[in-house]
């Protein structure tokens, strides 16, 4: 079972490197994380975090777009896309369960997005050290954003294979990826602003908004990461954030798992209905 | 019939209103070759998902080596060829391989051996991007071999295959057979199976129509024997009117004969001696057997 799941990790980790993916989505994170870290952080003056904690505040903004993404980007294809083109037959007539093909592509794609993010954060925060000095401080910051970023990729890796997995076809499982992209990403987020400025000092901001924010697994990541850089620094410009929430940053990390649990149980349910 | 490794009992399946397979019933027994004949869309793909238990049956029974299909004991018993085979591109043949023999839990070894017994051995470090539609094939029946199935699904297993390839093909079919290993595989022309199973089973709009040896199948259809008598230029007519066959040409004669009167009318046709300088008995084609099962017309279907 484990050699199962290893040797679909694997082989999609090597389609990921042959194909281009990792150097592509590393390049890609690379590039917006040194525009943000050199243009950026310029108008910061003289505030008294690091140079590497302000840069890790944006790039936490950038993650939520582009770590979506780019794990969505990767997922939606894996089922859809095999079954369509007839190279998931031979792998589900073999004696291996479904669950164990989906852990498996989930581990191999989880690697692919970890190298990137690693990668593409690593050089950047690597240059604002050299370039804008600093020293060390904030490296934890970096670290963290890292490890929630991939957390995050993790989360929208497991949803895009819900969507891959309830469609039969490829196209439709793109406007499905790009469709969740946009609703977990950008609408939701609009619709909370709008319910905020209707009701600014009700209930629904003391007590419901917050929750709302910690169930979107973007929401939750971003959520996470400014508690955290906020309890240290002032580097967000939000004041306080940490004592404004009714719950414990932590639980922004918690919703994360949360959601990769979920859904990759969901996909694996139903993956297993679908007739090839 | 408890042994077969395929058992299949009046099987039937209906997607909506369409019914794909009607109450089919089947065996394979261990090391026993059975050809699955049919046009586009007779069924037999169809058969195949239920056989890996892809899909269910509407009403019937199929039991992989005693599991039902799609079970972990039925999946570890089966390998499986789709028809139009396809992988990922990206990764080398060795590769592919390699990775269905670790979801068989097969050894690495017995991948690098089955892409020898394939003739793939030169390519198997190429991507499979690069292959030809032949040598996917072959890296399909190599993805098969491994693991030492009990059953192999070859769904179409030699279009797209040369003359050559074809031959080699089936030699590894025997032997596959050989070790006990049950083969069921189909095709859409009997002529391209080269008679190298021991049972054909052929498919019309989801109904088994036929399943036996090509032998019997040959005596069952009773198609007649063609044969042709050549004659002296001026001794046609003559030849025709003792004969009663029809002119073809200038110098020759046709005639259709039952199998069992064929040595009474080649002893007719000696008998005349000198008029006849050569003649030509051609035997039912397969393809001529396989026309008559598969488009017997529809007023029997009807019956």
């Amino acid at each position: 079972m484990i050699g199962a799941v290893l040797a679909i990790a694997g082989a999609e980790l090597r389609i990921g490197i042959r194909n281009r993916w990792v150097l592509l989505s590393a390049l890609i994170l690379l590039a917006f994380a040194l525009v943000l870290a050199f243009v950026g952080a310029a108008p910061t003056g003289a505030v008294k975090a690091s140079p590497l904690t302000i840069t890790v505040a944006s790039l936490a903004t950038l993650s939520v777009y582009l770590v979506p993404l780019i794990a969505l980007l990767l997922s939606f294809d894996a089922i859809a896309g095999e079954v369509d083109r007839g190279t998931l037959q031979l792998a589900l007539a073999s004696p291996v369960s479904r669950s164990a093909i989906i852990v498996g592509k989930f581990l191999g794609h989880l690697i692919v997005v970890s190298i990137a993010i690693a990668l593409g954060y690593g050089v950047a925060g690597a240059l604002v050290v050299t370039l804008a000095g600093g020293g060390s401080a904030g490296l934890v910051d970096l670290g963290r954003l890292i490890a929630t970023s991939i957390g995050l990729g993790a989360a929208f890796l497991a949803i895009g294979y819900v969507a891959s997995a309830s469609v039969r076809q490829t196209g439709t499982a793109a406007a499905l990826a790009v469709g969740i992209w946009l609703a977990a990403v950008v609408l939701y987020d609009l619709g909370l602003l709008g319910a905020l400025v209707a009701d600014s000092e009700g209930t629904f901001a003391k007590s419901v908004f917050p929750w709302l924010l910690a169930a979107n697994p973007a929401d939750a990541f971003r959520l996470y990461n400014m508690a955290a850089l906020d309890t240290g620094t002032a580097a967000t410009g939000l004041s306080g954030l940490g004592e404004a929430l009714p719950f414990p940053p932590i639980v922004g990390l918690a919703s994360l798992c949360g959601w990769i649990v979920l859904a990759l149980g969901a996909a694996a349910l139903v993956f297993r209905r679908l007739e090839p | 019939m408890s042994d077969a490794l395929l058992d299949i009992r009046e099987a039937s399946k209906r997607f909506g209103k369409v019914r794909a397979l009607d109450r089919v019933s089947l065996s394979v027994a261990p090391g026993e070759r059975v050809a699955l004949l049919g046009h586009n869309g007779a069924g037999k793909t169809t058969l195949f998902r239920l056989i890996l238990g892809f899909i269910r049956p509407t009403s019937g029974q199929i039991a992989v080596a005693g599991s039902p299909p799609g079970s972990n004991a039925a999946r570890l018993a089966v390998a499986y060829l789709p028809e139009n085979v396809a992988f990922q591109k990206a990764l080398t043949g060795r590769e592919t391989v390699r990775l269905y023999a670790r979801l068989k839990g097969a050894a690495r070894t017995d991948a690098d051996r089955a892409l020898e017994r394939v003739g793939l051995a030169d390519a198997a470090d190429r991507r499979t991007g690069t292959y030809s539609k032949g040598m996917r094939q072959r890296l399909g029946l190599a993805q098969a071999l491994v693991g030492s199935p009990r059953l192999m699904l070859l769904d179409e297993p030699t279009t797209g295959l040369d003359p050559l390839s074809r031959r080699n093909f089936y030699g590894l079919i025997d032997e596959i057979a050989a070790s006990g290993t049950a083969v069921f595989l189909s095709s859409h022309s009997l002529s391209e199976l080269e008679a190298k199973t021991d049972r054909v089973a052929i498919l019309r709009n989801g109904a088994l129509v036929a399943d036996a040896a090509l032998s019997k199948l040959q005596a069952e259809a009773a198609l007649p024997v063609r044969i042709c008598v050549k004659t002296e230029p001026n001794k046609v007519n003559e030849v025709s009117e003792r004969l009663g066959g029809a002119r073809v040409n200038g110098q020759s004669v046709e005639l259709l004969c039952p199998a069992p009167e064929k040595m009474a009318r080649l002893a007719a046709i000696s008998a005349l001696g000198p008029l006849v300088t050569d003649f030509d008995v051609s035997q039912p084609s397969l393809d001529d057997i396989y026309r008559h099962f598969s488009t017997q017309d529809k007023a029997e279907d009807r019956s």
